[in-house]
């Protein structure tokens, strides 16, 4: 196979790739995110018995990655490909690398090595065994088997994939700055996205009120704990049942954002940060509890499993101790 | 009862080990194996059965030769009821005897009596026919592999599933050619193995071990460590020797990961533009080591050349592609690093001494800011007190600036750089090479292995950066307990004893620890540091300083543990600050002939004197020489007299050695006197003045080592250590 010739092209082949193994393949999330794993289809999915299998791409901000598009190879935001698998099969890895044989990577002709590297948000509370998967000394995958989320034990075992697809991208076409490889025949990554790094990269460092983000981070964050305490008041199932669960989560996102953000503009200092972090770290935890309790008090969930049968709230007292 | 020797073979296939765990892994993995055919039996002390063991990333690998085929039979005596109650008063067999008799498959009258401290009982010959060596090996393999330890393992097939360090893939387990039947969750064992992941086939049969061996070799996984090192070294020879006077930078740290990195590593030279070595090597060297695992090369000269090794798990680079690849990321790396370098250079040190007040030490103790404004009054105060006033205020210099590194974007990139860019950015700032040189080495020593700061100043700045930690720390109750040590405090003081080592300084623990608390108070009357009880530290961080300076001397530096003792308790109240020295002193001069009757003739004088205080015989005095008894008594005391005079001179020389020499020479007379003069005479002011003579001898002496420490040969006055 040859290597993918444009930006696009590599998704569709992974895409392509995915839904042959399986995989649903589900579209961006609408709303910002430092990572695939933050949204629901990672997050949420992961949580309880039920088997999924799911790809998407998900453009991921990182505030305080952002060059004003002038490093060539740091963006404040990139491409992940992720992939969801659960439970994890046994053969992943071959599955892994057969799908970078189908990006145009003759494994025959690069280095590659798994080396060890276990994954930790502990924004989410959420972490796994893994490793980043080097080609030829580029990092390109985090492959991590997810121990835990949103502090609760999983129960199967998921394995996620996260490819770096600017940095892949640009390896197989070769080129020297992100900037330069080409997003489709017509146009390059730098044409259709450096305007928006130099921007973001201007409003995140320089330009964003702190005020505004702090007060807005509180604001996200008292909703979401109305949302989570009311939750908690709930008996009927059928009021569990219709109780927005899902818009609480993105509340949560709306707050990691905004903690980024806040870091970004170096408002957060060493000592406030694990705070910070620990907040947004207990509504995760009182979401997944939450979305569990739900799943299971839902009609034809396959109940009595071990994760989804104990109740939210004593959940989020582990996690919150 | 002959049995029949094969061979047993364990390979356990994973998902790729970390390099670091393999060699522990596998060291448990051998124990659990050893111990377990051990308590089956089937390895004995008279013959013991060893396992060879192999590893790569993907495999742990177990292998003995010979291992019986059968436990050896057994008998054991099998105690039943008491005989009392086993006979009726015909003689009869009872309830008990018979259903004992049942259980051990025998009649009443086929059973044994024995006798016991508790009475007589009833007994029987049991024999146990071992059980063959593959159903023991079922349970064994399973419990060994999952019991072995490791700091962090995961579950892959659910919780329900067994735990390891990565995903168990595959299990080879043959004894004698034939499969053990056992499994770990759902992997089943079998005769397969498998070859290198794009290099070798994914399915291999086994039969023996050697066919083992070659079936890996020839499908590209070189299964002996060693093999793969040795690889390594030589290829990266033929690479480097094509182009004159280029030599490895080698590093053993690093060739050990790349080992249990590949099954089959094969290194491939690539170059860089030489315009990066503007940059610090310090800084090239961290970026293709740490972030890139690669080596570095350097030229006759020992300058660094333009060029690195990385180490592929290939048998070749076919196109070119992964050499280009390589340089390609590299150069993105030094892109960054450069960028760094270059910014940082935009503000001075003393202009980020200000931006430390957003960095927090520790929530209680401040920020960085502070810290440096302690470490900036105490290495001052421990120069003056060392009467270094020409390095003054370099040192305080040093010490103000060491830690504003800390903000620029090169240490946040590399944080194992700490130290070494502050020293380097000081130096391109125009700073004097004395303070440039202490900010670089004031981390060291990092480890047990690294060296010491290269000068006093170096020294003086690492201390004070050690004391504020360990007494701040200590003040708000932050001392390690357990195993518990957050702060890396057991670290931070084991670095300050080896620093005192080398740099004597003319000052106790004791002294160190108040001049920090001094400083401390300052901080706490300004209110930066909130107040604590001074009179708790010293307390708990004396001991805690005595215990490193144990462990450092005894496990570290290797002396006996009673020299370290004696030598420690000498410096006992003042805690010295170095009896390095003097236990370098003490450790030679015990293989001398008169030292150890010596040790045995003060343990006897302390002796004497705990007995005779006990007792209220003895009180301290002055010792009058009129009441001296010609003969031994006189003699042994004028040659204390002159004896210590001699070992002053030879202290103040700081000639342990020749101090210890002159007060061993006393043994002759030391035993002349007790053959000949009897201590505890009814005369109480002959008494007391013998003893005080004693006495004097004894804490005269024992300033370098207390000798009552040493564990002497003579069983019979070596104590009860």
């Amino acid at each position: 196979m040859k290597p993918a010739k444009t930006l696009q092209e590599l998704i569709f082949r992974l895409t392509d790739f995915w839904a042959g193994r399986g995989c649903l393949i589900q579209q961006p999330y609408d709303a910002e995110v430092g990572a695939g794993t933050m949204c629901p289809e990672t997050f949420l999915r992961v949580l309880g018995p039920k088997p999924y299998k799911v790809a998407y791409v998900q453009p991921s901000r990182r505030p305080a990655d952002g060059r004003y598009g002038e490093n060539p190879n740091r963006l404040y935001k990139h491409l992940q490909l992720q992939v969801i698998l659960k439970p994890a099969p046994a053969d992943i890895q071959d599955v892994y690398l057969a799908s970078l044989e189908k990006i145009g990577i003759d494994l025959r002709n690069h280095d590659l090595k798994f080396e060890e590297d276990n994954w930790e948000s502990p924004t989410l509370g959420a972490w796994g065994i893994g490793w980043q998967v080097m080609l030829d000394g580029l990092e390109i995958t985090q492959f991590t088997y997810f121990q835990q989320c949103g502090g609760v034990e999983l129960d199967p075992v998921s394995v996620e994939l996260t490819l770096g697809l600017e940095r892949i991208s640009s390896f197989l076409q070769d080129t020297e700055s992100v900037y330069q490889m080409r997003w489709n025949e017509e146009m390059t990554y730098g044409e259709v996205r450096q305007a928006e790094e130099q921007q973001f990269s201007t409003y995140n460092f320089e330009m964003a009120d702190v005020a505004t983000l702090w007060k807005l981070f509180e604001l996200n964050e008292q909703e979401c704990r109305r949302l989570l305490e009311h939750y908690r008041q709930l008996k009927a199932p059928g009021e569990k049942a219709r109780f927005p669960v899902l818009a609480a989560y993105d509340l949560v996102l709306k707050c990691s954002h905004l903690f980024n953000m806040l870091d970004a503009r170096g408002a957060i200092s060493v000592t406030e940060r694990v705070a910070v972090i620990g907040r947004v770290r207990s509504l995760a935890c009182g979401v997944a509890a939450a979305y569990l309790d739900q799943t299971d008090a839902s009609p034809g969930s396959s109940s009595g499993s071990s994760d989804a049968s104990q109740p939210g709230e004593k959940k989020s007292e582990v996690v919150a101790s | 009862m002959e049995s029949k020797q094969k061979e047993f073979l364990l390979e356990i296939g994973t998902e790729e080990i970390p390099d670091w765990m393999i060699e522990p892994g596998l060291a448990s993995l051998k124990r659990l194996l050893e111990e377990g055919l051990q308590r089956a039996r089937l390895s004995s002390a008279e013959q013991p059965v060893s396992f060879q063991m192999h590893a790569t990333p993907r495999r742990l690998v177990a292998f003995c030769p010979g291992l019986v085929s059968r436990q050896p039979d057994s008998v054991e005596m099998v105690q039943g009821p008491p005989k009392r109650i086993a006979f009726d008063s015909q003689g009869k067999p009872t309830p008990a005897a018979i259903k004992f008799a049942a259980k051990m498959e025998t009649t009443p009258e086929k059973l044994q009596t024995v006798t016991t401290p508790k009475g007589e009982y009833l007994a029987c010959r049991k024999k146990d026919r071992g059980r063959p060596t593959q159903e023991i090996l079922r349970e064994l393999v399973p419990q060994a592999i999952l019991g072995i330890p490791f700091p962090r393992s995961m579950y892959w097939e659910g919780k329900a599933g067994p735990r390891f360090i990565r995903p168990i893939r595959s299990l080879l387990v043959l004894f004698g050619g034939r499969v053990v039947p056992c499994r770990i969750g759902a992997v089943q064992a079998g005769a397969w193995t498998f070859g290198h992941r794009q290099l070798g086939k994914p399915r291999l049969r086994v039969r023996d071990f050697a066919g083992y061996v070659e079936t890996l070799r020839r499908n590209y996984v070189l299964l002996d460590a060693g093999e793969r090192r040795a690889k390594i070294l030589k290829e990266i020879q033929g690479l480097l020797a094509s182009e004159g006077g280029l030599r490895l930078k080698e590093n053993e740290e690093l060739l050990n990961t790349l080992v249990y990195l590949a099954e089959y590593p094969t290194p491939v030279a690539g170059q860089f533009d030489p315009s990066y070595l503007s940059l610090p090597e310090e800084v090239l060297v961290t970026v293709m080591r740490g972030h890139q695992k690669y080596f570095s090369v350097e030229q006759e000269g020992g300058a660094l050349a333009p060029r690195f090794v990385a180490v592929m798990n290939l048998e070749k680079d076919r196109s070119g592609a992964i050499r280009h690849g390589h340089e390609r990321v590299l150069r993105a790396r030094f892109n960054d690093a450069r960028f760094f370098w270059e910014t940082d250079g935009k503000l001075s040190l003393e202009q980020r001494l200000e931006m430390l007040k957003q960095v927090t030490f520790q929530s209680r103790l401040g920020s960085y800011f502070e810290k440096a404004k302690r470490m900036e009054s105490l290495a001052g105060e421990l120069a003056r007190k060392n009467g270094s006033t020409p390095l003054l205020a370099e040192v305080q210099t040093a010490a103000r600036l060491a830690k504003c590194d800390l903000t620029t974007e090169l240490v946040k990139e590399f944080t194992e750089l700490q130290g070494v860019v502050g020293g380097l950015y000081a130096e391109r700032e125009g700073k004097s090479k004395e303070i440039a040189t202490a900010i670089y080495d004031h981390y060291k020593p990092q480890s047990m292995e690294d060296a010491v700061p290269r000068t006093l100043a170096g020294a003086l700045v690492s201390l004070a950066d050690r004391l504020d930690t360990l007494v701040g720390c200590f003040g708000v109750g932050l001392a390690p307990t357990g195993s518990k040590d957050p702060f890396a405090l057991r670290r931070t003081a084991q670095g300050m004893i080896r620093i005192s080592i080398d740099y004597p300084l003319p000052l106790s623990w004791r002294d160190v620890v108040d001049t920090t608390l001094q400083v401390y108070q300052e901080a706490q009357q300004q209110g930066q540091v909130p107040s604590w009880n001074k009179e708790i530290v010293w307390p708990e961080l004396g001991p805690f300083i005595d215990d490193r300076y144990r462990y450092y001397l005894r496990d570290v530096s290797g002396y006996p543990y009673d020299e370290v003792n004696a030598v420690l308790a000498a410096a006992g109240r003042s805690k010295r600050w170095a009896p390095f020295k003097m236990l370098e002193a003490v450790h030679r001069i015990r293989q001398t002939a008169n030292f150890e009757p010596l040790a045995v003739a003060f343990k006897r004088i302390k002796n004497i004197l705990q007995q005779a205080e006990q007792k209220g015989l003895f009180s301290r005095r002055n010792l009058e020489e009129r009441l001296l008894e010609p003969g031994p008594e006189t003699e042994l005391y004028h040659l204390y007299r002159a004896t210590a005079q001699r070992v002053a001179d030879h202290k103040q020389s700081g000639d342990f050695f020749s101090a210890l020499e002159a007060i061993a020479s006393l043994r002759p007379a030391v035993d002349h006197f007790f053959d000949k003069v009897l201590v505890m005479v009814p005369d109480a002011d002959l008494r007391e003045n013998r003893l005080t003579l004693l006495a004097t001898l004894l804490s005269e002496f024992s300033t370098i080592a207390d000798f009552s420490e040493i564990v002497t040969a003579e069983p019979k006055k070596a104590g009860s250590h």
